[in-house]
């Protein structure tokens, strides 16, 4: 009888490890897999609600983007709510935190320091473990101006469009807003009724307010990425004085087609026979820059495009990035220029491109990066919208420091590009940007929407980009991009340096007085 | 082991502190686990804790001062080990009932291993020695059968969640089958005792019994299949069966009994499933409980139970913190997996191994025991406990279909953590008496 007890006693020792083995299995080695199954979302989101989610300030580290506040409902599973006191205001900025439809925005892209899960939390959560207190997130300080953003939301009034401020020297977001914005707090809290009625008003709106149009969305550059054409040419050692043949219009190699000046007018007014770049620049014409385009080349005019961070695509079939050139904080889009082997063949286009149509796509946060690399020297900062995290003590855990992205330009070229701006500002399409006492570099655009149909009545897409202090000596602080969409309330009579320039002026001379 | 032999009287004292240790170590873990799951829950330690302790404590020495005096030279380890699981579910039950605002659910439970504790010590201080249970064999089975069988009697059975499991005498319901299956193992350790000789035999070509040997079993597995059928609690009829096999096993010698025991089994088993569609769905949320079509419907309680364990990973979430009121019945059938979920995997093993020294402890007094009966009946009662821990830990992990009996003297339920106690006073009562072997050196 012994021996069959010992085996007994052998069995159970089998079957317990059978059991301790699948609880391995179940606990460690499958456990992330096993946990993160969406039938399992309910449990995931309870556990992060019953975490004291960090604040997300703005960079005087008061004004609140977004706090966690202790729910008043005692028997709700959520043991905190999730506020965004600026509502629409910092909504593209912060994202939503939304137990139904997830995340997005900075609440996405730092939720591991936001929920204290980050691994430089580990020594404060195990203090909290020993002394029993409750785990809480870390708070995370932007480069945002609650002042500015303010400045910049008024300043678009009833306007479809967007507002993008930077920091040249840094690549700091000073404000960066876009038309319609949404409120997170109906996404974040409420009854799931309240957040699905939320969310489906959101995502049905024609605006599409959940996509920031300052940095998300893409739109035909027009005649700012002339900026990126003049400096490839004086990249190429083509001066701002170099003259250039002016014919009413352009007539395109390879086919019958033409290129035309904006409103099909003499360009500069008076129609010269020819014309520097410089008077071409400050007057926007389209001809000269087809011209220009044409002499540099595709190779020349895509590689200073990408130097500038555009990322190459090649259409027709491939038209989209697998990731922003420029790194930033938010999943954004970065502007778009073919490769060279686009354009084999096919010479018009050149010309097209290099007066920013045809595939050419861009936002203001793009637009904004070539202004303020313009005004650092020819040195591109990558856009810094968060500066730091803090644990529930105030010790910094993180330092996102300022990172240079690359230098599409030399300091030579980029004091030409200012004095060419400058003109813009004074003299050119831009006046409506002019600071009494302050010197504005600027450059216009007026995108058509019309596709390929030429002459047609639809309101084009109105843009405006600046940099100030830009006197001689003067280093600027402050670099603007601005995109009214339609022509706002000019129609289509709209033209970047009415519509979009006073807008850009709004918010440089706001920053400028403090 | 030591070379020197050491006197039996120095042995037990030794025994003794050991114990002693033992037990401050498991009311000192239980409190600890009641004081976190407070702190987890509430962020302030529960404001009874001192009347919690003082009580808990002071029911935990008493049972063992009961030891000491009725069975002075016990297993040291069995009681302290039963305390701290008790401890520790009972810790566990006031956090899940916390949760959902049924704190007076756990008092009950609180209530109800007081008076385990009493039936542990009332057991001992009975029962001196376990032979007086060897001289009414057939009393004792048939008594078996009877609370086996009681829920049927129409009037006082009735059922919960499917199973006819109940009986309810007006001022008392309880599961009778808890305690029907400790003296069915009593009657099987008294009967195969004394049979066994004649069992192991055999006699004809192939070595089988005779049939007025064997009629005592069959009616035995016969009640098991009755259980089945006629209460639909698979759980029940399959710990049952599962011990009479062992103790057969053990009792004859004989393979051949595993044997003929997994055939009957498999007969069993496939009368059941064709009889009850409730083992077919059992089976398909085994297999199926996280496919999308199930995983909110008929496999919501397995998928949500194996969630807890996969969230609680190496350490667990920390009593009190996880969210394992999630799973419907957590407090009964998936009891495991909130521990696993807020304990993490190193304390589901804990567990488990707790579960092992008890097993180990009991077969290892079936080893020392110098008579038949006193060897079958630590056997069986042991076999019972670690069959249903098996059980309920392989079906919550999903190593077999789940069949839902309590994780003994942790889960809820009053009658299992009575019945329990019971039987572990039996071990105890088993390892001190004239024939226990005492042995030399440590």
């Amino acid at each position: 009888m012994d021996r069959q007890i010992r085996r007994l006693g052998f069995a159970f020792v089998a079957l317990f490890a059978l059991l301790f083995a699948q609880v391995a299995y179940v606990q460690v080695f499958a456990a992330d897999r096993i946990a993160g199954e969406p039938a399992d979302a309910a449990r995931q989101i309870r556990a992060e609600y019953s975490v004291e989610r960090g604040q997300i300030l703005a960079a005087d580290e008061r004004t609140v983007l977004a706090e966690s506040v202790k729910n008043p409902d005692p028997n709700s599973p959520y043991a905190f709510l999730r506020k965004y006191p600026g509502r629409e205001l910092y909504g593209q900025l912060t994202g939503y935190y939304s137990r139904i439809y997830g995340f997005s925005g900075l609440e996405d892209a730092l939720n591991p320091y936001l929920s204290g899960t980050a691994p430089e939390f580990t020594a404060q959560n195990l203090t909290d473990i020993l002394l029993g207190r409750p785990k809480v997130g870390g708070t995370v300080l932007t480069t945002i101006l609650p002042s500015l953003q303010r400045v910049a939301r008024d300043a678009l009034g009833s306007h479809q469009g967007a507002v993008v401020a930077l920091d040249p020297g840094t690549g700091n977001v000073l404000a960066m807003y876009s038309n319609p914005g949404y409120d997170p707090n109906p996404l974040s809290t409420g009854t799931d009724a309240q957040i699905n009625t939320a969310w489906n008003a959101l995502i049905s709106d024609p605006q599409r307010p959940l996509v920031s149009k300052a940095f998300q969305e893409l739109y035909l550059p027009g005649s700012t990425f002339k900026l990126v054409t003049a400096s490839a040419a004086l990249e190429n050692g083509w001066g701002p004085d170099k003259s250039w043949p002016n014919p009413h219009v352009l007539d395109l190699p390879q086919s019958s087609s033409t290129l035309q000046n904006f409103g099909n007018e003499l360009c500069p007014s008076g129609g010269p026979p020819t014309v520097t770049m410089a008077q071409a620049f400050t007057s926007s014409c389209n001809v000269t820059f087809g011209q220009i385009g044409l002499h540099l080349g595709a190779d020349k005019l895509s590689a200073q495009a990408h130097r500038y961070g555009f990322c190459p695509i090649l259409p027709p079939d491939q038209v989209t990035c697998a990731e922003p050139t420029i790194p930033f904080i938010l999943p954004w889009n970065s502007g778009r220029f073919p490769e060279p082997a686009y354009f084999n063949e096919n010479l018009p286009k050149v010309a097209l491109s290099a007066v920013g149509l045809d595939n050419d796509k861009q936002n203001p946060l793009q637009l904004a990066l070539e202004s303020a690399a313009i005004a650092n020297g020819g040195l591109m900062y990558a856009p810094r919208l968060v500066t730091e995290v803090r644990d529930s003590a105030g010790r910094t855990v993180k330092v996102f420091d300022k990172q240079d992205y690359a230098n599409p330009i030399s300091v030579h070229t980029a004091d030409q590009m200012r004095q060419m701006m400058i003109s813009v500002v004074t003299s050119g399409t831009g006046t409506a940007a002019q600071i009494p006492g302050t010197t504005v570099a600027g450059k216009t655009g007026t995108a058509t929407n019309c596709g390929p149909v030429p002459n047609c009545n639809i309101p084009p897409n109105a843009w405006f980009t600046a940099f100030a202090p830009a006197g001689s000596g003067q280093t600027p602080t402050i670099a603007v991009a601005v995109i009214v969409l339609d022509g706002g309330n000019l129609g289509s009579e709209a033209t970047g340096g009415l519509v979009a320039a006073p807008i850009a002026k709004q918010v440089i001379q706001a920053y400028l007085k403090g | 082991m030591s070379a020197v032999a050491v006197p039996a009287a120095a042995s037990k004292t030794r025994r003794a502190r050991t114990g002693f240790g033992l037990l401050i170590l498991a009311v000192a873990g239980s409190l600890v686990a009641y004081a976190l799951q407070g702190l987890g829950l509430h962020g302030e330690v529960p404001g009874n804790l001192a009347i919690y302790g003082v009580i808990f404590a002071g029911a935990s020495v008493g049972g063992w001062l009961v030891v000491r005096y009725a069975a002075r030279s016990a297993d040291p380890a069995i009681y302290p080990v039963a305390v701290l699981l008790g401890g520790l579910g009972l810790a566990m039950l006031y956090r899940l009932m916390d949760e959902r605002g049924r704190v007076d659910i756990a008092q009950d439970q609180a209530v109800w291993l007081l008076i385990g504790l009493a039936c542990f010590a009332v057991t001992l201080l009975v029962l001196r020695d376990i032979r007086q249970l060897d001289s009414y064999t057939y009393t004792i089975g048939l008594a078996g059968i009877v609370l086996l069988l009681l829920p049927i009697v129409p009037g006082i059975g009735y059922s919960i969640n499917g199973a006819r499991l109940w009986v309810n005498f007006g001022f008392l319901q309880f599961q009778p089958a808890e305690f029907g299956r400790v003296l069915i193992v009593i009657f099987l350790a008294s009967y195969l005792s004394q049979r066994r000789e004649l069992l192991a035999a055999g006699v004809g070509r192939f070595g089988l019994p005779r049939v007025k040997d064997l009629g005592p079993l069959l009616l035995a597995w016969g009640t098991s299949l009755a259980v089945l059928l006629l209460e639909r609690d698979v759980g029940a009829s399959l710990l049952l069966f599962g011990v009479f096999v062992v103790m057969v096993w053990v009792a004859t010698g004989r393979s051949s009994y595993l044997v003929l025991g997994i055939v009957l089994f498999a007969i069993g088993a496939y009368i059941g499933w064709l009889a009850l569609p409730h083992i077919q769905e059992r089976v398909v949320i085994w297999f199926h409980a996280l496919d999308p079509q199930n995983v909110n419907g008929i496999g919501y309680q397995l998928a949500q139970g194996w969630f807890a364990f996969a969230s609680g990973g190496m350490v667990g979430t920390g009593l009190g913190l996880g969210s394992p009121t999630f799973i419907p019945y957590v407090g009964s059938d998936f009891i495991l997996a909130a521990f696993g979920e807020e304990l993490g995997m190193l304390g589901v093993a804990g567990i488990l191994l707790l579960y092992l020294v008890l097993i180990g402890r009991g077969l290892r007094i079936g080893v020392e025991r110098q008579d038949t009966f006193g060897k079958l009946l630590a056997v069986g009662l042991t076999t019972v406990v670690g069959l249903q821990v098996f059980t309920i830990a392989a079906g919550v992990l999903r190593l077999i279909p789940l069949t839902g009996v309590p994780l003994p003297l942790v889960s809820y339920g009053g009658t299992s953590r009575v019945a329990t106690f019971v039987i572990l006073a039996l071990l105890v009562r088993a390892s001190a008496g004239a024939w226990y072997r005492v042995r030399k050196g440590p």
